[in-house]
C-alpha cells in the first residue's frame, strides 16, 4: 500500500455519537473532517495511516449538510434592498446572525428597485450589487452565493409586494433591458423573471447559458409559457403558489410545472417554498409535495423584520408590529411578509407533510444545492464536499453549526423564537 | 481438538468472541508485547466482530496493543471496492474500534509484484513474533482462506486461482455478474495458519455441515484443506447445531458433555487486565 502521508498535515476531527444525513438516509457514522471538507476515513486509515487529532462528542445529535436559503430579502433590521454605504456590513452582519438557523449559505435577494440600486448610475449614489462579492462562509457568518435578483422583470398583475414604478419590461429586446438595470451580473446567481413578458425566452437562453439559475416567478404565465421558459433553461419556480394564477385544472398555471411531461429529460424544476405555515397553507404544502417531493426547496423569503422580537419596529418608512409569526403592518392584519428562519421552517414543513427528517433536511440543503448545480461540494456529506454542517436534536432544533468543519455558533437561538414555532 | 456446539449461529459468535476476548486479555498485551490476531473476512466471522466491537465499547476490551493479520485479499480489485477485504474489515471491524492502522496488516492485492508482496507478509508475521491466535471459516468444501480443494497442506502465503465453485458463490456479491468476480486471490497457505500457537475455526449453518465432517471425522486430505488442522496442537472447531448434522451422534454427544468443561474459556476475566 503506498504511503501518502505527504498528502496533508493538517489537523482532522472526527464528529462522534452522531447519524449523519448521508445517501438520502440517517446513518450511525462517524464524520471525519480535514482542512474544511469531509474525508474518508477508510482511505486515511489504509492510505496515511492517520487518526484523528480531534474528537467531537455529539451527543447522538443529527449532523446534516448545512442549510441554503436562496431567497432571503434582509432580517434583524437590516433589507438588503436598501441602498446605502454600508450594505457589505448589513449583508454580514445578517450572515453571522442566520448561523443560528443552521444556514451555512445564502443568496442575498434584492427586491424590484430601480437602476441605481443595481450599479452605478450617478457618482454620488451607492449602489448595493457592487458591495457585496460572492464569497466562503466562515466565523464572519453564512457564504454569499451570488444574488437573487427579484424583479423588476416581473409582471405588474402579480407584483405582490414589489412597487410598481420601478417594474421593467424587455422592450430593447431582452438581454440590453437586463444589463441596463442590473449592470452586471457577476455574482448574481438566481434571476426571477416573469416568462410571459414579450422577450424573456432569449433572456432565459443567455441567462442559462452564462450559468445563472432562472427563477419563474411575480407572473401570470399559463402552462405553456412555463414550460417553454423550461425548455430555455429556467430550473426554479420562486416562491410557489404566491405572486402566480392560482391552480386551474384546465390551465394549472406555473404550479402545472411540478407534474409536467414536458419537462427536457433528465432536468428537475425545483420549486421555492416558503413552509412557514401562514404564507402557504399546510394543505397545498403537501400537494406541492407530494407532486414532486424532489424539487422542493425551502426558502425563508424573509423581510427586515426577521430575528427581531415581538412588538413595534420602525423599519424605513414603515412601522410593522411583531406577533408570534406573523408580521404585520402596524395597526392593521396586512402581513408584511415572512419573519420565519430557516429551522422553523424545516420543522414546519416536517410536521405540515408527515415527511421523514431526511427529506425535511434535504429540502434545505441538497435540494437548493442542486438547483445551484453546486452539490459537489455543498448540501451533501459526501467525500470531499465542504464541511458545512448544522448539528439539530431529535426535534430539528439547531444545536450548532459549522462552516468548513469550524463551529461557528454557540448559544442557540433565543427561546422566544423556538416557542413560536411549536405553537403551529 | 476441541469442538465447541452452540445452538445457534448467535451463540456461536458470541461464544467465539468472548474466547478471542480471553485470549487478548490473558496475554496483557503492552507497547513491548502485542497480541498477534489472524482474522477471516465473510458472513461467518460478522457476529463475532459485531461482540468483539461490543465489548471494546463497553470498555471491557481493547485493541491498542493488538496486531492483525488477515487471510486473504482478492487481486486487482480496488481497494476501495466495497467487496474488497480491505473495505469489509474496515466496515466490519476497524472503524468501529481503537485499533491502529499501522497495527493492521492486509495483503495488497494490487502490488506490482504478488509473490513479492506475499512473501513480505510472511515476514511481517514472523517479525511480529508469530501468530499467537489464527481465526478463520471455511467454505462449504472445506477451504480455509483461498486455499482451495487440492492446496498444499504445507503451503505458504501466495497468488492462488479461485475455484469455479468459488467464483460462482461470490458472484452475488458482483451484480450476479461472473465477469467482474476476480479469478486470482493472495492467500495465507494453510502451512501459515499451521503455524500460529492457535487456531479456531467458526463452522456455521447446515450448508457447511458437510465440511465439517470431512474437517473432523474423516482424515487428514487436501481436498478438505481444513481437514489438516487435526494435526495442529490447539485447534477450536466453534459450531451451530446446524453445522453438526453430517456429524456421528456420538461425536456430538461426546463434545456437548463436555461443554461444561469448555464454557470455563470463556467466562468473563475475573479483574481487569493489567495495565503497561
Amino acid at each position: 500500500m503506498p504511503s501518502n502521508k505527504s498528502v496533508s498535515d493538517a489537523p482532522i476531527t472526527q464528529f462522534i455519537n452522531c447519524r449523519i444525513l448521508r445517501d438520502n438516509e440517517l446513518q450511525r457514522e462517524d464524520l471525519w473532517v480535514r482542512e474544511g471538507r469531509i474525508l474518508d476515513p477508510e482511505k486515511l486509515f489504509f492510505d496515511e495511516q492517520g487518526y484523528a487529532d480531534k474528537r467531537v462528542d455529539c451527543e447522538g445529535s443529527i449532523i446534516a449538510p448545512g442549510f441554503i436559503d436562496v431567497q432571503i430579502n434582509g432580517g434583524y433590521g437590516i433589507d438588503f434592498s436598501q441602498a446605502s454605504e454600508n450594505v457589505s456590513d448589513g449583508v454580514s452582519f445578517v450572515a453571522k446572525k442566520i448561523l443560528e438557523h443552521g444556514v451555512t449559505s445564502f443568496c442575498p435577494t434584492l427586491v424590484t428597485s430601480p437602476p441605481e440600486v443595481y450599479h452605478k448610475v450617478t457618482v454620488s449614489f451607492l449602489s448595493v450589487l457592487p458591495q457585496v462579492k460572492v464569497h466562503d462562509g466562515g466565523p464572519h457568518g453564512a457564504g454569499v452565493l451570488g444574488f437573487h435578483l427579484e424583479g423588476p422583470f416581473i409582471s405588474a398583475e402579480k407584483k405582490g409586494a414589489h412597487p410598481e414604478k420601478y417594474l421593467r419590461t424587455f422592450k430593447s429586446g431582452g438581454l440590453e433591458d437586463l444589463m441596463e438595470v442590473y449592470g452586471s451580473l457577476d455574482d448574481v446567481a438566481i434571476v426571477t423573471l416573469a416568462p410571459e413578458l414579450p422577450g424573456s425566452q432569449s433572456v432565459v437562453r443567455e441567462l442559462s447559458r452564462r450559468g445563472i439559475t432562472v427563477s419563474l416567478g411575480h407572473s401570470a404565465a399559463d402552462l405553456s409559457q412555463a414550460e417553454e421558459a423550461v425548455q430555455h433553461g429556467a430550473t426554479f419556480i420562486t416562491h410557489l403558489f404566491n405572486a402566480m394564477l392560482p391552480f386551474h385544472h384546465r390551465d394549472p398555471g406555473i404550479v402545472g410545472l411540478l407534474t409536467s411531461d414536458r419537462i427536457p429529460a433528465g432536468r428537475t424544476v425545483y420549486y421555492g417554498m416558503i413552509a412557514d405555515g401562514i404564507h402557504t397553507n399546510p394543505a397545498a404544502l403537501r400537494i406541492a409535495h407530494r407532486a414532486h417531493p424532489s424539487g422542493l426547496v425551502l426558502v425563508t423569503d424573509a423581510i427586515t423584520a426577521m430575528g427581531l422580537p415581538p412588538g413595534r419596529h420602525t423599519l424605513g418608512q414603515q412601522v410593522i408590529e411583531i406577533q408570534g409569526l406573523h408580521a404585520y403592518v402596524a395597526g392593521t392584519k396586512t402581513l408584511s411578509g415572512s419573519i420565519a428562519t430557516m429551522d422553523m421552517c424545516v420543522r414546519h414543513f416536517k410536521q405540515a407533510s408527515g415527511c421523514s427528517v431526511q427529506e425535511a433536511l434535504e429540502a434545505a440543503s441538497l435540494h437548493p444545492a442542486q438547483l445551484l448545480g453546486i452539490s459537489h461540494k455543498k448540501g451533501k456529506l459526501d467525500y470531499g464536499s465542504d464541511a458545512d454542517l448544522v448539528l439539530l436534536d431529535e426535534g430539528l432544533n439547531v444545536k450548532a453549526t459549522y462552516i468548513s468543519g469550524e463551529e461557528e455558533t454557540g448559544p442557540p437561538v433565543p427561546s422566544y423564537m423556538i416557542d413560536m414555532v411549536l405553537m403551529d | 481438538m476441541k469442538l465447541i456446539i452452540l445452538n445457534d449461529y448467535d451463540q456461536a459468535s458470541e461464544w467465539a468472541a468472548k474466547y478471542i476476548r480471553n485470549k487478548i486479555l490473558q496475554f496483557s498485551p503492552g507497547p513491548n508485547k502485542y497480541f498477534t490476531l489472524g482474522l477471516p473476512t465473510g458472513g461467518t466471522p460478522l457476529g463475532c466482530y459485531k461482540k468483539l466491537i461490543e465489548y471494546y465499547k463497553n470498555g471491557a476490551l481493547s485493541f491498542q496493543y493488538v496486531k492483525t493479520f488477515n487471510m486473504d485479499e482478492y487481486v486487482g480489485l480496488p481497494r476501495d471496492h466495497p467487496e474488497s477485504y480491505h473495505s469489509f474489515m474496515w466496515n466490519n471491524f476497524f472503524k468501529h474500534i481503537d485499533i491502529k492502522a499501522e497495527n493492521t496488516h492486509i495483503l495488497d492485492g494490487n502490488a506490482a509484484d504478488l509473490q513479492a508482496e506475499c512473501d513480505a507478509f510472511e515476514k511481517k508475521i514472523t517479525a511480529a513474533g508469530g501468530i499467537q491466535l489464527f481465526v478463520g471459516g471455511i467454505g462449504p468444501d472445506g477451504h480455509i482462506a483461498f486455499n482451495e480443494p487440492g492446496s498444499s497442506l504445507v503451503s505458504r502465503t501466495r497468488v492462488k486461482t479461485l475455484a469455479k465453485d468459488t467464483i460462482m458463490a461470490n458472484a452475488r456479491f458482483f451484480d450476479g455478474d461472473l465477469s467482474k468476480v476476480p479469478t486470482m486471490a493472495l492467500t495465507v497457505g494453510v502451512g501459515t495458519v499451521m503455524d500460529a500457537k492457535e487456531v479456531m475455526i467458526l463452522i456455521t449453518g447446515a450448508h457447511k455441515a458437510f465440511a465439517l465432517y470431512k474437517a473432523i471425522e474423516e482424515g487428514v486430505n487436501h481436498m478438505w484443506t481444513v481437514s489438516a488442522f487435526q494435526q495442529h496442537p490447539q485447534t477450536i472447531f466453534v459450531c451451530d447445531e446446524d453445522a453438526t448434522l453430517e456429524l456421528r451422534v456420538k461425536t456430538v454427544k461426546y463434545f456437548k458433555g463436555m461443554m461444561h468443561v469448555h464454557n470455563k474459556l470463556v467466562e468473563s476475566p475475573p479483574s481487569e487486565p493489567k495495565k503497561n
